[in-house]
């Protein structure tokens, strides 16, 4: 396409970006290969045979704390999170969208609420659970919890996406005689989806990666993140990695799913 | 949390039925975010504000009016020091990652030539981002322990005869590990800002003689300033916020804020910990809103 030679600042920068995606992935990759560990190897290379075992260590409740368990509800937690982000960020973007009294300050309370360390909203809400006499439980204090993490994300992608968004096509579909919901509906909404769905993406897997903020407002029942992180201290075999390997491949299909619905739906849309 | 769900629903329906005056739906739109954040945002911050001042022992606390959560903890020497302490961290990641972060960021923006090779590579350095930061913070042992892979690969180039110490549970690796974490933070709004660079503006420059270095720093960095401002401040007020990295990466040798709270609050010491929480909230607060003089970020999305 281009002819001209790349300027010797190209192969300079290809080379530090090769070594920072090595960085990004260099270290991941060797716990991903250190959970194939043989039965009798430790928690460094050189890998001691290989096999499955740390896996199906893992499955055995008593070995290692309620892995499925927390699983379950980190995952369940995530899909929550994910459909009240979406659907409040939506709705704040829309809103956004017009001037109110009080928007400068809904939108900077949004701002604060993402550079609050995460820590600060763990201990006040289990300390206002308890004033309350509520007791924290994943489903309602670490739900809101993770709400104050994953909202600002939803709400700053949907004001971005409403900045560019031409107010053209709405008046287009009003001329034409639609109500506002059929605008909406219709027009607005198949144009918005994959950025929608790119803020489910956000919700989720922010949620499920999330630990700070469920520290203090789990009550009972771990979630995942606070699973492994309890057992950073206190596991001493290769069955933490096999852990990590399992979720990383978790979060990566997720991720994968998602990014490929995105891919279809803007294909579908050039298409039509 | 239903009631959240059910504004929003409701007010579908109310659109469609009743008309609405425009600043009316504005408000039902932004009803569900209010709500939300301040059941959890400004509710529990107020609590914490309330509950620092008062007493505690070592089963419950007790209403009162005391600023000895707050003397007991600022005059300590101790504490000084851990928040230099997470302060040195804060500036030191912050260093690193604005410094990665521009580079990778202007890699792709200006040396990558399609639009869908910028966007597979931009996502190559996202991905990470979206796992777990603690498999991703744990990942390091098995690379820099005394057995790692780091000391291994030394030792067999005969560049050392014993492995290094210092590469993991030290500061070396506590930095090392938060600018894995949180570089990506930094790379998405520069990566933001100079997508949105008019080219022409390059090419001006270098028609009027201007070599490449000069373009990048009179041209490019001016206007990459509010993305690197963004960047910032997710940056510092993650590290401010960080204890986990610290605690897992450091092997309890060093300490930052977020750290000595969590510590407070194993031992039940809530308004001590509420009394650390303001003080760090403020700190935050006030490096923020500097950094928010600078830019406009409304503007910048």
């Amino acid at each position: 396409m281009y002819s001209d030679k790349r300027p010797r600042e190209f192969y300079i920068l290809a080379i530090f970006f090769a070594v920072f995606v090595l960085f990004l992935y260099g270290p991941l990759s060797a716990v991903l290969i250190l959970s194939f560990q043989g039965p009798n190897g430790g928690l460094t290379f050189p890998l001691n045979g290989v096999s499955l075992h740390w896996f199906a260590n893992l499955f055995e409740t008593q070995a290692v704390g309620d892995f499925g368990g927390s699983f379950r509800r980190s995952a369940l937690l995530g899909v929550l999170v994910m459909v009240v982000t979406v659907v409040v960020s939506l709705l704040a973007g829309l809103a956004f969208r017009r001037r109110f009294i009080g928007s400068t300050a809904l939108f900077y309370l949004a701002i604060a609420s993402l550079v609050v360390p995460s820590i600060i909203i763990s201990l006040g809400i289990g300390v206002l659970f308890q004033q309350i006499g509520l007791q924290p439980s994943w489903l309602t204090s670490a739900f809101g919890a993770h709400l104050t993490w994953t909202l600002p994300f939803g709400v700053l992608i949907m004001f971005a996406v409403f900045n560019r968004f031409s107010p053209a096509y709405e008046e287009a579909a009003r001329d034409l005689g639609a109500t506002s919901w059929q605008t909406f509906r219709h027009v607005v909404l198949p144009m918005i989806a994959p950025s929608l769905i790119g803020v489910g993406l956000f919700g989720f897997t922010l949620s499920y990666d999330e630990f700070a903020r469920t520290l203090m407002t789990s009550g009972t029942y771990n979630t995942l993140p606070l699973e492994i992180y309890g057992m950073t201290t206190n596991v001493t075999t290769p069955v933490l990695y096999a852990l990590g390997t399992v979720t990383t491949v978790f979060s990566f299909l997720v991720i994968a799913g998602t990014l490929g619905l995105i891919v279809r739906l803007n294909r579908r849309r050039l298409q039509a | 949390m239903t009631t959240v769900r059910v504004f929003g629903i409701g007010e579908r329906k109310d659109r469609r039925s009743v008309r609405l005056s425009p600043a009316a739906v504005s408000y039902l739109q932004a009803t569900p975010l209010t709500v939300i954040l301040a059941a959890f945002l400004l509710v529990p911050i107020l609590m914490i504000l309330v509950v620092s001042f008062w007493d505690y022992d070592f089963a419950q606390m007790y209403p009162d009016f005391l600023t000895m959560n707050y003397t007991e903890t600022l005059g300590s020497w101790v504490t000084w020091k851990i928040y230099l302490n997470t302060l040195k961290y804060a500036l030191m990641v912050w260093a690193l990652t604005l410094f990665i972060g521009f580079w990778v960021a202007y890699f792709l923006a200006f040396h990558i030539r399609t639009t869908a090779m910028q966007m597979v590579l931009f996502l190559v350095c996202t991905v990470p981002f979206l796992t777990s930061n603690i498999i991703r913070m744990i990942s390091w042992i098995p690379v820099l322990g005394r057995n790692g892979l780091v000391n291994s690969l030394l030792i067999d180039a005969h560049v050392i005869s014993e492995p290094i110490e210092w590469l993991l549970y030290s500061d070396f690796a506590v930095v090392l590990a938060m600018v894995h974490l949180y570089t990506l933070f930094m790379v998405t709004p520069i990566f933001n800002t100079l997508m949105r660079i008019d080219k022409s503006l390059v090419e001006a420059a270098r028609d009027a003689g201007a070599s490449s270095w000069q373009t990048l720093t009179n041209v490019i960095l001016p206007l990459a300033k509010p993305g690197m401002a963004i960047g910032t401040i997710f940056v510092v007020t993650l590290v401010m916020a960080d204890f986990s990295t610290v605690q897992v990466m450091s092997g309890g040798q060093s300490a930052s804020v977020a750290l000595m709270m969590k510590n407070q609050m194993s031992l039940l010491q809530y308004p001590a910990a509420a009394a650390n929480a303001v003080v760090l909230l403020a700190l935050v607060l006030l490096m923020v809103a500097g950094i928010l003089r600078i830019v406009d970020i409304r503007k910048e999305l």
